[in-house]
């Protein structure tokens, strides 16, 4: 059984792109909509991790350490300033949460065939707010890509 | 005669429910004018709120001297209100009028001629066009425009250079009500009428102060509580306004949580099956969501939050859910607080639950602030697309295309419009370096006032000032162009419940001042913006060629104006829209069918994530919303971003007063209003001011994180631990700028907006207060509405305000009954083709007779 792995993997991710909203809302304070969206969102992928704790217990941690290291969800460890700034960083996020995304439907997948409800319910809570994440990154950057892209200075 | 300055309301004329609204003529003239004297009496309506009353405006020696309601019109029956008797033509026929253009030279504004200041103007545009595209441009317009003015520069943004940078101060009070009309029926309009008012048998107000913002119709509810069988009030509002007066109910929330007490009405409606399950099944969708999220906020959980009594939830709720017929409005209080799209969509949501719609009583009126505001959202000079048309939806932009022979992809349509807080954001970057504002005073009226003074005054950026006066904002302009206002030109102009008004023009402006739309049309004009046939862009001669655009711009849209012809608006009532060969008389209210326009190649809009603004998109939207069908959105409660704490201990809370509009640039020239309210206050609960050491009057320091106020107190009514003050008093009467003693509400409000509709909060930030100097007198805030002195503060022996009264100088004449009430649709003049009698002839000329004789 490789669950595990997966589970540990999906709690660590969510965790990570946790910090990194709130990464980019404190890099970007002056763009309201960003800041305090980013701080919401925060808090609702420290949610998705902490709905998700009792089912990494129940299947255990991962003794052998044996997650594959290129799934490994990166943070961002800064931000990065102006117009382009913003959207390359919007960009991190979004890529962050895909991974999540995709992660949260290999688990899915996993929970059906195991017929886990438990692990079902907590997909099927937080896996739609991850994607109402990706979706909302999306709309922001499309705003602002043509401004940065081509007006600004 | 009634001091109609102490008297906000006027006259009662009790009517029963179902019955008609009785006439109430109203008329105030000049000093030393007599009815005798007035030459001619031009149709108009009051551009000084969103209610739209008809009026005649009457004409001596060229001037204008008087104005009187129209008794045959269904908005106000004959009524007027203190703004419009005292500040309608007092408004504009001031010396201060700008009768010149001026440019910016040497770091002064001054005088010159039309070609000087327009050139000016065309070269920068031409030299940024050419170097940095399109995107460089921004507008910011208003909500007072006249429809034709609005569609001109929409059709300029579009089509000439195609910037998605176009937006209205409609931004400020109104976008929140197109956005939940949208996110819940899939396309603006309003549902409801003014006659729900006649037939309910429950009104509730939303965060809507109608006493002060919308006095006329005000007046009309009254007029219901007077009769025979009231209807029961329930007002949401943290204030103790005269709604919250004669109010069954008084929710006066926290506030910033309106989202909990409104998710706690459904929970309730819910809990007790208040509902229609036959038309929650054939109308809805999304009705198992709903559920869930209301779920977990039962009465008393709404009630911590939102700091009311949980029995006053529940009775609230009662009254919604056992009342035969319910009226909703809802204004600034929720579409100006947080979450302000998801707490609006909720009422509609209650309506919708119990099948409440489509039937008289049974309305929804998602209300605006401004006069004009509806047709900025129509014409899409709010960066929408004209026509309620979806951005999203390439048929749509191709429509417009055809209609306007341009190549599609000149028209922005890649990303959502660029909303006010971001043109100006965008401008602070320095990527938006042209900036045309119109009619629009955003020095005063947009939140944080310290960084939009420091915005405007940045040299990279050019800024046109297009007003009647030298505003605050006029004052960091580089041009500044003077503009015919109200009276002094010819258009039409669409109020909250879609009822549609010409308004002539009566005099000429003053000096060399020109309408809006000569300014707009000019400006194509000297930039040769053309069709893809080479042909002008704008080959308007005046504004009744660009209403028949308009027209056809509408064809077969919700705002279908095709019926309406500026001939079958003079004389008659004005013509709620839609006006078509399905509705030749307009029609008064909507969805009597429960078809709703969320068919996805009709739809204005696939709709937003409430918690996020994140786009639903084409392919989600048709997979889950049948066509027809309302949605039920929601989104659970946050609290506000920003939340009192030890340092800033006090919520604070924006507004307006009954004697003011907007930046008072009309309303500050009416002696009358000025005298009712002459300087800015604060108003304090007894039970604050006392712990501070604050007595009525004192001068106080209020202080947020952003800057700082400095006005007299006043010891209301307000709930305790809230702050309020009014948002009108900028600085063009004393010297322009905050000097020692700030007074602009606006120096504290926060940065921050609803994600759907971008609306500013204005009413929620965390603010301080202290005494800073003893009083001189009571405070100059008027004793007739919400900041009336509280009785509590009175005990305490302080100085008790002078009544407001009109001094003798406010006096007006109501003739009651005058004429029997006007019912829809006869007080419509009919159409071309109608066999009702007294109607528009087909194929005549429509220059017709401008003005009316005199009775
Ligand atoms: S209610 Fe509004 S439209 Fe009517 S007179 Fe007063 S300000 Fe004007």
């Amino acid at each position: 059984m490789n669950l595990n792995i997966y589970l540990g993997m999906l709690h660590q991710a969510e965790k990570t792109l946790a910090e990194s909203f709130r990464q980019v809302a404190a890099g970007h304070g002056d763009e309201p909509d960003v800041h305090f969206l980013c701080h919401t969102l925060a808090q609702q992928c420290e949610e998705h991790s902490r709905l998700l704790h009792p089912i990494v217990e129940r299947y255990g941690e991962d003794p052998s350490d044996a997650e594959p290291e290129r799934l490994h969800a990166e943070g961002l460890s800064s931000t990065r300033q102006g117009p382009v700034g913003l959207l390359r960083d919007l960009q991190d996020l979004y890529l962050l949460a895909s991974l999540v995304d995709v992660t949260w439907t290999m688990v899915k997948q996993a929970g059906s065939a195991l017929r886990d409800r438990e692990l079902l319910e907590v997909v099927e809570r937080c896996d739609g707010e991850t994607s109402v994440q990706l979706r909302w990154l999306q709309t922001r950057m499309k705003q602002a890509a043509p401004q940065a892209l081509i007006a600004a200075r | 005669m009634v001091d109609r300055i102490a008297q906000i309301w006027g006259t009662r004329t009790p009517y029963p429910r179902d019955g008609l609204w009785p006439v109430r003529v109203d008329q105030a003239l000049g000093e030393g004018v007599s009815a005798d004297d007035v030459d001619r009496w031009v149709q108009s309506a009051c551009v000084l709120c969103s209610n739209g009353c008809a009026c005649d405006i009457a004409v001596k020696d060229g001037a204008m001297v008087g104005i009187r309601g129209r008794a045959g019109d269904l908005v106000n029956h004959g009524r007027l209100g203190p703004k419009g008797l005292f500040a309608s033509w007092q408004g504009v026929s001031h010396k201060d009028r700008l009768q010149r253009p001026m440019i910016r030279e040497n770091g002064r504004l001054v005088e010159c001629d039309w070609d000087t200041a327009m050139n000016r103007i065309t070269e920068r545009s031409r030299q940024l066009l050419r170097d940095r595209g399109p995107l460089s441009h921004g507008f910011y317009t208003s909500g007072q425009l006249f429809l034709e003015e609005y569609y001109a520069l929409a059709v300029i943004g579009k089509a000439g250079i195609g910037t998605p940078h176009m937006d209205g101060n409609t931004r400020l009070c109104t976008a929140t009500a197109a956005a939940a009309l949208k996110e819940t029926f899939g396309a603006d309009g309003q549902p409801g009428s003014y006659t729900d008012i006649d037939s309910c048998d429950a009104i509730f107000l939303y965060g809507h102060n109608m006493a002060e913002t919308q006095t006329v119709l005000w007046s009309r509810v009254l007029d219901r509580i007077a009769g025979p069988d009231r209807p029961k009030v329930v007002c949401i509002d943290p204030r103790d306004t005269e709604v919250a007066r004669h109010a069954d109910v008084h929710l006066a929330v926290r506030p910033g949580t309106n989202l909990a007490l409104m998710n706690a009405l459904v929970h309730e409606i819910l809990a007790h099956g208040w509902v229609d399950e036959a038309y929650i099944q054939a109308h809805t969708v999304g009705f198992e969501q709903l559920k869930a999220t209301v779920e977990p906020w039962n009465a008393e959980a709404a009630a911590a939050i939102c700091d009311v009594p949980a029995a006053d939830i529940r009775k609230a709720a009662r009254i919604f859910g056992t009342s035969g017929r319910v009226l909703s409005t809802v204004l600034q209080g929720f579409y100006q607080s947080a979450q302000a799209t998801a707490s609006s969509c909720q009422v509609n949501n209650l309506h919708l639950l119990r099948g409440l719609l489509g039937r008289p009583g049974c309305g929804i009126l998602q209300m605006n602030g401004q006069p004009t505001a509806q047709n900025n959202r129509e014409c899409g000079a709010d960066g929408d697309l004209p026509g309620f048309r979806n951005w999203e939806n390439p048929g749509h932009v191709q429509e417009l295309a055809d209609l306007w022979d341009i190549d599609p992809l000149t028209i922005p349509h890649w990303a959502p419009p660029t909303h006010a807080m971001q043109i100006f954001r965008y401008a602070e970057q320095g990527s938006i370096e042209f900036l045309w504002i119109s009619a629009t005073n955003p020095a005063v009226s947009m939140p944080q006032l310290p960084r939009i003074r420091e915005i405007l005054a940045k040299p990279e950026l050019f800024v046109v000032v297009q007003d009647l006066y030298l505003t605050e904002t006029a004052q960091a302009a580089d041009v500044v162009l003077p503009a015919a206002g109200w009276g002094e030109k010819t258009g039409t102009f669409t109020n909250v419940n879609r009822t549609v008004h010409l308004s002539d023009k009566a005099v000429e402006p003053p000096g060399e001042a020109r309408s809006d739309l000569d300014i707009f049309l000019d400006y194509s004009r000297r930039m040769g913006f053309t069709t893809r046939q080479g042909e002008p862009l704008l080959a308007w001669e005046g504004p009744e060629d660009a209403f028949n655009a308009w027209r056809e711009c509408t064809r077969g849209r919700p705002c279908d104006y095709t019926g309406i012809s500026y001939e079958r608006l003079r004389g008659g009532s004005g013509i709620p829209w839609p006006c078509n060969e399905e509705n030749p008389d307009g029609r008064d209210r909507l969805y009597t069918d429960g078809i709703f326009p969320t068919d996805p190649d009709y739809c204005e809009s696939y709709g937003h994530d409430l918690l996020t603004g994140a786009t639903v998109g084409p392919e989600a939207f048709r997979a889950t919303v049948p066509a027809g069908r309302a949605v039920l959105k929601t989104a659970d409660y946050h609290p506000p971003h920003e939340e009192p704490d030890g340092e800033y201990p006090l919520r604070y809370t924006t507004g307006r007063t009954a004697y003011h509009f907007h930046t008072r640039t009309k309303t500050g020239r009416s002696r009358q209003l000025t005298q009712a309210a002459p300087r800015a206050w604060v108003e304090l609960g007894a039970d604050d001011a006392g712990r501070l050491g604050i007595g009525e009057g004192d001068l106080v320091r209020v202080e947020s994180r952003r800057g700082r106020i400095e006005v007299p107190a006043r010891i209301s009514d307000i709930r305790a631990g809230t702050v309020f003050a009014p948002f009108h008093y900028g600085y063009w009467d004393s010297d322009g700028t905050p000097g020692e003693h700030p007074t602009a509400a606006n120096e504290l409000t926060l940065t921050e907006w609803d994600p759907v509709s971008k609306q500013p909060v204005f009413k929620n930030a965390a603010v301080r207060v202290e005494k800073i100097g003893d009083a001189e007198g009571p405070a100059p805030a008027p004793t007739t509405t919400a900041s009336r002195p509280s009785a509590a503060a009175e005990n305490q022996g302080t100085r008790r305000p002078r009544p407001t009264t009109g001094g003798g100088e406010a006096d007006a004449t109501e003739d009651v009954a005058a004429t029997p009430p006007p019912r829809f649709p006869d007080a419509v003049r009919p159409g071309p083709g109608s066999d009702r009698p007294g109607g528009v002839s087909a194929g005549s000329n429509s220059a017709g007779s401008d003005q009316e004789a005199r009775p």
